[in-house]
């Protein structure tokens, strides 16, 4: 059965983003035709459809929809012209596509995956993730002469800056005020000038799917998916810098699966990337800067946002982005968290609960919010597979956000031209991902003999340093203490 | 702790607060107040009325300096300067604003306060484009200079 919302919800007038009306894309789901627009995925043309429910759940069968809305959490895989889970969250739309939903598991296609046999790469640097950290990488290893090769699952360069409409903290000559769309422009084009060049390739739309055996240097596959057929790619590289990113995480509470339970940056990216309003009522859970700032966000594309709750008995995000939340009349309960998602296959409310000061709920506190979606922002994981399955070490740092890679104050982690940077290294800002990239770039240039350049490299670990310094760099500064101290415990690099 | 850490909303004791002759030359009041990695209003000011120990300190406004010229309020990312001229029995709040439709000059919009309650009505005298961030005057009742932050079109 279809759940069918009845608003208007494609965003046409927005105070940040010019929202045109794009070129119009007809595709067929469960054998009835919709429209599309051009630059929409399959999942946010679907939202903007009013579908919300995009599959079931394996074991009973309740309605899921997406969560994370970045490729990450699985709960959108459907068939698309045949072929079984497709992530339809980051699959781009195109004209005339067939759209199931798939029976749990999903049908082996009759559809051949693999149109071509394999190409092989051979490039100096191979640099996973396209965000901020990524970009900031791919282009310090190029512009110190390594070849590069940025490979990113989305169908467009950015990462999560795509999505990031307000202006930028940090210092003045890290692009400080500018917003993290008109950072993700600037660092594309100077990707696409480096392109021109010869210098960088990059493949979007493409997931690197494993490291293999390999007699010299670093082996990996890499799928990119072409018209939902996918081509596989032998890249052979010197070094690899690894920015895969973080995943939102999941809250335990009854109804927490219910199609219209979001990551706050899920929906960030539907309204911010695709213009799309997720729904007319939020409840934000989680007054960290995340959820403050996807608060106001939301207030910018229209949406009324009932309160924000945080567990915990203080504020976790920025004053700033507490203020400008709180004069627009939206109340911050902290002490409180949500109890449960209250709503028959879809959010029809919540009920919340005020914590004591064990966090334990207070009894006969709880109060019923009338709203249509939740969001969840309470914090991430870092997205450490790929790094696992190199065999790095790792190690579980909860300043860091979970399990992260060792690495040295060069990025390198404990297997010799294996880089991270970025939230894959341990949550934090996307100013610091940006040095970090940077760092990570450099070294790995250096590492490879293109460049000689200790100056520059102290420069951008003098500049990470001093954006820690405050107060809310302390969790970080933990953090990567912790890991510079474990990795000099472990083995030396191999 | 703070009452705004809890709250989010800051009173008049937590900022640099300018005497009744500096708020007649019209200054930037400066309400930032936590020890945050940002510096673009230091560089923004046109006279170095703004400064800052180092990138985390918070900033802090010379008033002798300051000539409240607003040219910072649209550059904090933060959205947390306003300057306020006071005008006979009336004050002029400077403040971002980034929502839509953008109010005209001569239009009457609904004054809120820090906690986005309304405080009576104020009138736009000025509206500058500051890349996407607009920066608006408005006209309100001298008594609520300190009260009013936030406008409803």
């Amino acid at each position: 059965m279809l759940h069918i919302w009845g608003f208007g919800v494609r965003i046409r007038s927005h105070p940040i983003i010019d929202f045109k009306k794009r070129k119009e894309l007809p595709f067929y789901f469960e054998k009835k035709k919709f429209v599309g627009e051009e630059g929409d995925t399959i999942a946010s043309a679907l939202h903007a459809a009013g579908v919300k429910t995009l599959t079931k759940s394996l074991k009973y069968d309740s309605p899921r929809g997406f969560f994370c809305g970045i490729g990450k959490c699985s709960s959108c895989l459907m068939r698309v012209n045949g072929v079984p889970n497709v992530r339809t969250c980051i699959a781009p739309l195109k004209e005339g596509i067939t759209v199931e939903m798939q029976d749990k598991l999903g049908l082996l296609p009759d559809a051949e995956f693999f149109d071509k046999p394999k190409k092989t790469l051979q490039v100096n640097v191979l640099v996973v993730g396209a965000g901020p950290a990524g970009l900031c990488a791919a282009l310090e290893s190029a512009q110190h002469g390594a070849s590069v090769l940025l490979v990113d699952e989305n169908q467009c360069v950015g990462g999560q800056l795509i999505k990031q409409t307000h202006k930028f903290f940090g210092s003045k000559q890290e692009r400080a005020g500018t917003r993290g769309i008109d950072i993700a422009k600037e660092l594309e084009n100077n990707v696409l000038q480096l392109q021109k060049e010869g210098k960088i390739q990059v493949m979007t739309d493409a997931t690197v799917i494993g490291y293999y055996e390999s007699d010299k240097n670093h082996r990996f596959g890499v799928v990119q998916r072409c018209e939902y057929l996918n081509s596989l790619y032998d890249v052979r590289c010197d070094a690899a810098i690894l920015a895969c990113g973080a995943m939102e995480n999941m809250l335990l509470f009854p109804g927490n699966d219910l199609p219209g339970v979001y990551g706050a940056g899920a929906v960030q990216t539907l309204m911010n990337v695709y213009g799309i309003r997720p729904g007319d009522r939020v409840l934000m859970v989680g007054a960290g800067n995340v959820g403050l700032i996807v608060s106001y966000q939301l207030l910018q594309a229209g949406i009324a946002v009932d309160r924000v709750v945080e567990a915990a008995p203080v504020i976790g995000g920025y004053n700033v982005h507490a203020a400008k939340l709180r004069r627009c009349g939206v109340p911050i309960m902290t002490s409180h968290s949500i109890k449960e998602v209250c709503g028959d296959e879809k959010v029809e409310g919540a009920i919340i609960v005020r914590l004591d000061e064990n966090w334990k709920p207070i009894k006969d506190s709880e109060e019923y919010i009338k709203c249509d979606t939740i969001c969840l922002a309470v914090g991430l994981t870092p997205s450490t597979r790929l790094l696992s399955q190199i065999g790095v070490d790792s190690e579980y740092i909860p300043e860091a956000g979970g399990y992260v890679a060792l690495h040295d104050d060069s990025m390198q982690t404990s297997i010799s031209g294996i880089y991270v940077a970025g939230d894959a290294s341990g949550i934090e800002e996307a100013s610091t991902a940006m040095i970090e990239g940077k760092i990570a770039g450099l070294a790995a240039a250096i590492h490879l003999g293109c460049t000689k350049n200790m100056k520059l490299l102290t420069q951008y670990r003098e500049e990470l340093a001093h954006l820690r310094a405050g107060p809310f760099g302390e969790k970080p500064r933990i953090a990567k203490k912790k890991i510079a101290k474990m990795k000099e415990t472990h083995h030396a690099p191999v | 702790m703070h009452q705004y850490e809890k709250t989010g909303i800051l009173c008049t004791k937590d900022f640099q607060i300018p005497s009744e002759e500096q708020l007649k030359k019209g200054v930037a009041i400066l309400e930032c107040v936590q020890e945050i990695p940002c510096n673009p209003c230091v560089a923004s000011c046109p006279v170095h009325a703004i400064s800052m120990k180092d990138i985390n300190a918070p900033p802090m406004n010379d008033f002798e300096k300051c000539i409240g010229c607003t040219k910072c309020v649209g550059v904090c990312p933060g959205l947390a300067i306003f300057v306020i001229k006071k005008v006979g029995k009336k004050a002029w709040v400077t403040l971002p604003y980034e929502f839509v439709p953008v109010p005209k000059v001569g239009d009457t919009v609904q004054a809120l306060d820090r906690t986005g309650s309304l405080r009576g009505t104020a009138l736009v005298k000025k509206v500058i484009k500051q890349g996407k961030t607009m920066v608006i005057t408005i006209e309100i009742e001298s008594t609520f200079a300190m009260d009013i932050r936030n406008i409803r079109v």
